[in-house]
């Protein structure tokens, strides 16, 4: 991925519960990183300046722009991406399904980044009102479905989770 | 015989199950052996003369590979530039772009050197280093300043800036004017911005030495259209270029475009031997993929003493930006969409496209009739104002009736047919609107918040939208040898669900499951001809190709059965994914085993008389295009503070003819709307004096966020056309079309108490705090 003259250094960190051991270059975002270094395209750039929020993934549980933070700062993490929502199996997991019952994703570019923000969030609050989805969704842009159905999946999944 | 077990129902998107796993392909996604990467030098001024290009010091960085000029591009190139793909005779000068501009950049972003690289990184370490000696010009930075006489030129050898004029209208305006009871004067001007999908545009090149083929990868809406852009950029036979879309997050219109990168990028391929990828970044796109909406209108309505329309004529202006990629058809749409749903017995526009030094301007989401919408409903509103009458009521007093239908509206549409309005109710889908959005009370809610101290107000959008725009979207249907079917088609998703349309349709009409449906779309290799999806055509288009193709393949099974069988095609029956002899103890024969038979393996003797093609296609050429409408009323508050405004509730009455799938049409009615409200109030590509962007991320230029979007309240009317098998009309357009005019009219009624005037769009938080300061102070 990256010429062994440029600046870089190697980094250990688990991703989706697998470890890797990798070389990157310093320069490299988190996301350039799983998408080029590991080959998890999941993840996508929308903007690389931190705006659209279609790169976000979990950092050792916190939602984090793949594209603001350094590969090297993720050394000795656990990082999760859109990959890693579905199990062993591929079966998709609550919140995945609600956005197919929901018809929550349009082009699905945005989706991976939604998708990490709302497992963050659930987690955290997991008796929001649509208005506090509303806000915690306010870092993601996504210009296909205004986002009405995207909310009404990440209520749906709420209530399917709450109910376990 | 089709029976409807899919059309008409909210199927769930076979689309979604990958792309919710992170395991959609899309143009970044792509990874070749032996692959390199580029980053290209864009011109930092708005226009300048390139002097001369110094690379010595880019090519001493580490991984990059090689720089190149329009010089160093293969010699049929040069002097090239990229096809027009909608020519026009009004058009005056055909400019387009060159694919690395040799000797004159006419936009900031324009690029004139390509730096090669081991990766994204290196080469844009390269571009850095490139030394451009700029020798800048005067730049026109608006298509009003363009056309005046001391203007400076856009492209230096062009004489003037003006692109084309055409001219529009019916009836004796002049007539018109003279037995009016009120003059009513309006100019309008609604401002640029652009699509802005999620995911930039980008390309992939390879290139076969052996079989002297192109391979391209391209985020685009139209695989077809790059594939002509390149077979005429190279001069190479159709079946040596091959274009493949792969996922597309997103479009809206500027993906439809075929762009610079598209040449340059297949032609490293073939230059270098190794596959090229190029990806645009967001700064990339704010600077160089097209935009859209920058007009001006000045328009004069003729009134009688009742508010009815007697005559309308004026002078739109519109920006071409740089360059004509796309021709003049967006000013042309809007000037035919101006009448909309009211009667106006006469009605002349004189239309002047103007060069700017702008990025180029071509279809956005709307394609000129957002701009259409907003100044007839803005001049609706003032003659309200002028006679005293309620925005409603106005409205009502000149719609055209329902029992005038078809209605010949007089002009003639971008596709050379007459404007005749093929089915719709117009002041039906008003009042359905007004009931849900509760209208009639609004002027008491209006007075309760205003004696609270809040201003509120409530504003109306109607409109008619051309969709389902021909020549033609092409669909092959064939039943393959494990008896799954496929469809073919040059219709290219972009987030519509293309895949499950389509295969609600095939399936309906086979008798098989959605499931048991493979959807190949936007591939040149497969499907050699097609148009792409734009112009909200692809259901009414391909989806029509699709059910006559479906149908043809139905035909070919049952005539194959009944001579496997011995029986009369009637007394077949096809279901299940076979066929079978009607009753109980009927016997059977799978589509695949029918495929087999038929696939030309050995062992297999063909009925006589029959043909083996499981498979058939069909062309779908509709007559003219079809006329969807709708009806949006939002109500707004403004915050007279600090200019905010928050959408309280938004209506929207659409009626798009027969509805394949509910959801998603609810889809892009609410995403559409969700665009227009970007439009509205948020989106703004801002140019200095000199034209150089200044709004070049999403912290400058805001995009509508889960928090100002709301729930659209959708009513759906069915008014099938006869123009199609489907009876379906475009729905890809409709939520955005008339938002601005909508939800600005509301902005202006909640500052009625200030006599705020609203006439540009959009409408940004310190241009309403800086028009309520002027009122107050008036």
């Amino acid at each position: 991925m990256s010429d062994d003259s440029r600046p870089g250094r190697e980094i250990s960190l688990t991703v989706n519960g697998e470890g890797y051991s990798a070389r990157t270059e310093d320069r490299f975002s988190l996301a350039d990183f799983l998408r080029q270094g590991l080959g998890l395209t999941g993840t996508h750039l929308g903007c690389e300046h931190g705006v659209c929020g279609a790169c976000t993934v979990l950092v050792d549980g916190h939602a984090v722009r793949g594209c603001l933070m350094l590969a090297v700062q993720a050394a000795g993490t656990e990082v999760v991406t859109i990959e890693g929502l579905a199990d062993a199996d591929g079966n998709l997991n609550t919140l995945q399904q609600a956005f197919m019952e929901h018809h929550g994703l349009q082009c699905g570019f945005c989706t991976p980044g939604i998708l990490m923000t709302l497992t963050a969030y659930r987690r955290d609050c997991p008796d929001a009102t649509e208005a506090d989805v509303r806000q915690a969704l306010s870092g993601n842009i996504c210009r296909c479905t205004g986002y009405e159905t995207i909310v009404r999946a990440a209520l749906a999944a709420w209530r399917e989770m709450g109910a376990r | 015989m089709s029976t409807t077990a899919f059309v008409g129902q909210s199927v769930k998107r076979l689309e979604d199950p990958d792309l919710l796993r992170g395991r959609g392909r899309f143009i970044d996604d792509l990874r070749l052996p032996e692959m390199i990467e580029v980053a290209f030098v864009r011109s930092p001024f708005a226009h300048a003369l390139i002097g001369g290009i110094d690379v010595a010091e880019a090519l001493q960085v580490p991984g990059v590979l090689g720089v190149y000029t329009a010089a160093d591009l293969p010699a049929g190139m040069h002097g090239k530039r990229i096809l027009l793909q909608v020519p026009n005779p009004a058009i005056t000068h055909p400019l387009t772009q060159e694919p690395l501009a040799s000797r004159e950049v006419c936009f900031a972003g324009e690029a004139v050197a390509v730096v090669v690289a081991d990766n994204r990184h290196a080469a844009e370490d390269g571009a850095e280093r490139v030394v451009v000696d700029w020798q800048p010009l005067g730049a026109v930075a608006h298509c009003e300043g363009a056309l005046a006489p001391s203007a400076p030129l856009a492209h230096q050898d062009s004489g003037d800036n003006i692109a084309g004029r055409l001219a529009l209208g019916f009836g004796d305006v002049d007539a018109a004017f003279k037995d009016a009871a009120h003059v009513i004067e309006g100019r309008f001007t609604p401002h640029r911005g652009t699509g802005h999908p999620m995911e930039t545009r980008g390309v992939v090149a390879q290139y076969d030495h052996i079989g002297e083929a192109l391979r391209i990868w391209t985020s685009t809406q139209t695989p077809h259209n790059t594939q002509r852009g390149v077979v005429d950029m190279f001069d190479m036979p159709e079946d040596k270029v091959r274009v493949i879309t792969p996922d597309v997050g997103g479009g809206f219109g500027p993906k439809n475009q075929v762009y610079p990168e598209e040449m340059v990028v297949p032609a490293l391929a073939m230059m270098l031997g190794r596959p090229v990828k190029w990806i645009e970044d967001r700064r990339e796109h704010f600077l160089t993929t097209t935009q859209e909406r920058d007009q001006v209108w000045t328009l004069t309505a003729a009134v009688d003493g009742d508010g009815k329309l007697l005559g309308l004529k004026g002078l739109l202006i519109h920006d071409a930006g740089a360059y004509l990629p796309w021709g003049i058809i967006m000013p042309y749409i809007s000037a035919s969409t101006v009448p909309g749903p009211y009667v106006i017995p006469a009605y002349h526009l004189d239309v002047t496209v103007a060069f700017t030094n702008m990025v180029p301007t071509t279809p956005l989401r709307g394609a000129g009739r957002p701009q259409a919408v907003f100044v007839m409903e803005r001049m609706m509103d003032l003659i309200g104002h002028e006679l005293g009458l309620d925005a409603a009521e106005v409205r009502r007093r000149n719609f055209i009736p329902a029992d005038q239908m078809p209605y010949d509206m007089g002009l003639t549409y971008r596709d050379g047919a007459p404007v005749i309005y093929d089915t719709g109710d117009y002041p039906e889908a008003q009042r359905q609107a007004l009931a849900k959005a509760g209208y009639d009370d609004f002027a008491e809610r209006q007075q309760a918040a205003l004696a609270d101290g809040r201003y509120i107000g409530i504003g109306i959008g109607n409109y008619v939208e051309g969709t389902g725009l021909g020549p033609f979207e092409g669909a092959t249907i064939r039943v393959l040898s494990n008896g799954r079917v496929a469809i073919y088609s040059g219709a290219t998703p972009a987030g519509q669900a293309h895949h499950t349309t389509l295969a609600q349709i095939c399936a309906d009409e086979l008798g098989i499951d959605v499931a048991d449906v493979d959807v190949v779309l936007g591939d040149t290799g497969v499907m050699p001809r097609g148009a792409g999806t734009f112009a909200s055509r692809i259901t009414v288009t391909a989806g029509s190709s699709v059910r006559l193709a479906s149908a043809q393949v139905r035909q070919k099974l049952l005539a194959l059965s009944a001579a496997k069988f011995e029986v009369d095609a009637e007394s077949l029956e096809v279901a299940g994914g076979e066929v079978r002899i009607t009753g109980a103890q009927g016997d059977s024969v799978s589509f695949a085993e029918l495929a087999r038979m038929t696939s030309g393996m050995p062992g297999y003797v063909l009925p006589a008389g029959v043909a083996p093609d499981l498979e058939a296609s069909a062309y779908f050429t509709p007559p003219q295009a079809t006329y969807s409408n709708g009806s949006h009323v939002a109500e707004v508050e403004v915050d007279a503070e600090t200019g905010l405004v928050t959408i309280l509730n938004y209506v929207v009455v659409h009626d798009c003819g027969n509805v394949i799938n509910p959801m998603l049409v609810d889809g892009q009615v609410q995403g559409g709307v969700a665009h227009g409200i970007g439009n509205a109030l948020l989106e703004r590509m801002v140019y200095d004096e000199d034209a150089n962007p200044l709004t070049t991320t999403f912290a400058d230029y805001l995009m509508p966020t889960a928090e100002l979007v709301p729930d659209c309240h959708i009513v759906h009317m069915e008014s099938p056309t006869p123009l199609n098998p489907l009876g379906a009309k475009g729905a890809g357009e409709g939520g955005t079309i008339p938002a601005p005019a909508a939800i600005i009219a509301a902005v202006e009624n909640a500052l009625a108490p200030f006599g705020v005037g609203i006439t540009e769009c959009p409408i940004l938080p310190e241009r309403i705090v800086q028009l309520i300061a002027e009122g107050e102070d008036r």
